[in-house]
């Protein structure tokens, strides 16, 4: 067994195995962590295969970001395992009945699945070789450069999920304190201290 | 290729990562002792003076110190995430050096993806904190993690940009490349941090930011929760958790200088100064970058909260933001950009 193989089942299992752990863990804390893990491991696959930026962008977007708001999340809520856990004899069977619907189709699709072996015989278009372009920049050409008006599209889509999330969540809280950086900058001493003489025995008015 | 050659490899990437690692560790037992020196110094005191001359020996005290003290686990604890946690933070923080290139091909990993792999990392760093907070069981320890990884988050996202600005006037991802961009005939004033310099304050204030550094150190903010996510933490996982800190430190330091102070490049382009070996020249400017931030440590008072977001989110963001664009439209309109 080569050293590459050796190192495919490695990342493979462990991604299979915290995949599991991710549904198993009574915790969801060590949920969240078991998912984190699959997603290093996963990006361990990438880049045995080559795929050096789609594996560092997987760990930046995915584990550095999306995992940490998870992880958030679940650390701030007071999750009570037991009361999620309390239907589960009564949605079993719908449960698995949809379990096995899924199966079924992705054992179908993925039994009837051929290549055509002409691609495989003429690959489509002049592909440039390994050495003379690297990863980043064969993903920037195809992004950038051949589809940048579906890229353009699907930032637009983003933008506006984005602005619906924030439409969705704002509410106008009356009695909050709010900081205005620019007024407390513009302070100075004689705004904030006062100097007074103070006659002995007397005191003086505040 | 046979077994042997394989295992030749294998035991020479040891050897070098072995090799890094003490000369890394070293360096810091020695910036540990110089961020209390100049602490010290702009506070007219004298800092630690008293184990071996001048107090060299300071740092490995402290470290005997650590090793030998009881490691307490809290009763309420998760144990195994709260000894996991200091763990993940030492090691991701001493990954990230694999790829930075300390002279011309030293570099244990010279990576085409080089710039996103340190971020990757460091973007990995949170989860020591986290877990570390979580898994301790107090309120100061989580409040502690909360805003830790709150601001990490925060000023990651400028430094992202920051870094795509040098990316852009670069044309490489690799650190090595990046470092070669910048070997002009000019010298010091070929380097990026002149030519991006609203780019190298807004790094070098992130950098302060990710690494939980005074006056960003509100995770710790030893006034209001005590030490922050590390509360619960005593002996040997606290040493972890410090050296950590440090090594993130070192890291942007050396990341600073690659990206802005052109890496091992002599400061000027001719013969005397160019005899100097790289190393010299990497080690005297991260050495510099350090100084400032040590420096920083000792002016500046503590950020409040929601002034740490607003500068991120408010200023920084939109700031580096503006710049990307500024500096890509520049780049394409005078033709300076690389492979164009």
């Amino acid at each position: 067994m080569s050293a590459a193989a050796a190192f495919f089942y490695l990342f493979a299992g462990v991604t299979i195995a915290s995949g599991f752990m991710v549904i198993a863990s009574r915790n969801p804390v060590a949920s969240v962590l078991f998912l984190i893990l699959a997603f290093v491991n996963a990006a361990g696959l990438f880049v045995m295969m080559g795929a050096e930026f789609l594996a560092m962008i997987l760990v930046v977007v995915y584990v550095g970001a999306v995992a940490v708001l998870f992880l958030f999340v679940v650390m701030m809520l007071d999750v009570d395992f037991a009361q999620l856990r309390q239907g589960f004899q009564q949605y079993l069977p719908i449960g698995a009945l949809i379990g096995a619907v899924f199966l079924i189709e992705l054992l179908l699709v993925v039994g009837s699945w051929t290549i055509d072996p002409g691609l495989v015989q003429a690959p489509l278009g002049p592909v440039a070789s390994a050495e003379s372009v690297t990863n980043t920049q064969a993903l920037g050409r195809v992004l950038y450069t051949d589809y940048v008006f579906f890229f353009q599209l699907a930032g637009l889509i983003l933008l506006v999920a984005m602005i619906g999330a924030i439409v969705l969540t704002l509410r106008d809280r009356p009695g909050v304190k709010r900081q205005n950086i620019a007024v407390q900058n513009a302070r100075t001493q004689t705004m904030a201290v006062e100097t007074r003489k103070v006659p002995s025995r007397q005191g003086v008015e505040v | 290729m046979t077994f042997w050659e394989i295992l030749g490899t294998v035991l020479l990437l040891a050897l070098k990562s072995f090799v890094l690692l003490a000369l890394l560790l070293v360096f810091i037992a020695y910036a540990l002792l110089a961020d209390r020196k100049i602490w010290a110094a702009v506070q007219l005191r004298r800092g630690p003076n008293v184990v071996g001359p001048w107090g060299l020996f300071q740092s490995f005290a402290d470290l005997l110190k650590f090793v030998l003290k009881e490691p307490i686990i809290p009763a309420g604890a998760n144990k195994a995430l709260f000894l996991l946690a200091p763990l993940v933070f030492a090691t991701l923080a001493l990954a990230a050096w694999a790829v930075i290139p300390l002279a011309e091909g030293w570099a244990i990993a010279d990576l085409n993806v080089g710039i996103t792999y340190i971020f990757a990392i460091s973007s990995l760093g949170v989860y020591g904190v986290l877990m570390g907070g979580w898994a301790s069981n107090s309120k100061y320890a989580f409040l502690g993690a909360l805003r830790s990884a709150a601001q990490m988050i925060s000023y990651e996202v400028s430094l992202g940009f920051v870094i795509i600005c040098v990316l852009l006037c670069a044309g490489s991802l690799n650190l090595s490349r990046i470092v070669m961009a910048q070997d002009t005939s000019l010298g010091i004033l070929g380097w990026y941090w002149l030519w991006l310099f609203p780019m190298f304050v807004v790094f070098f204030i992130s950098a302060l930011a990710e690494t939980n550094r005074p006056p960003f150190d509100l995770p710790e903010a030893e006034s209001e929760l005590v030490a922050g996510y590390m509360v619960e933490y005593s002996s040997t996982p606290y040493l972890l958790f410090m050296l950590g800190e440090y090594v993130a430190i070192m890291t942007m330091c050396a990341l600073g200088t690659v990206l802005f102070l052109g890496g091992w490049l002599s400061p000027i382009p001719f013969a005397p100064f160019t005899w100097v070996p790289g190393l010299i020249w990497f080690a005297l400017k991260a050495s510099f970058l350090f100084f400032m931030i040590a420096m920083v440590k000792a002016m500046v008072p503590r950020y409040r909260y929601d002034q740490l977001m607003r500068l991120g989110w408010k200023v920084f963001l939109p700031l580096s933001l503006v710049s990307v664009v500024v500096v890509a439209f520049v780049l394409k309109l005078t033709g300076l950009a690389p492979g164009a």
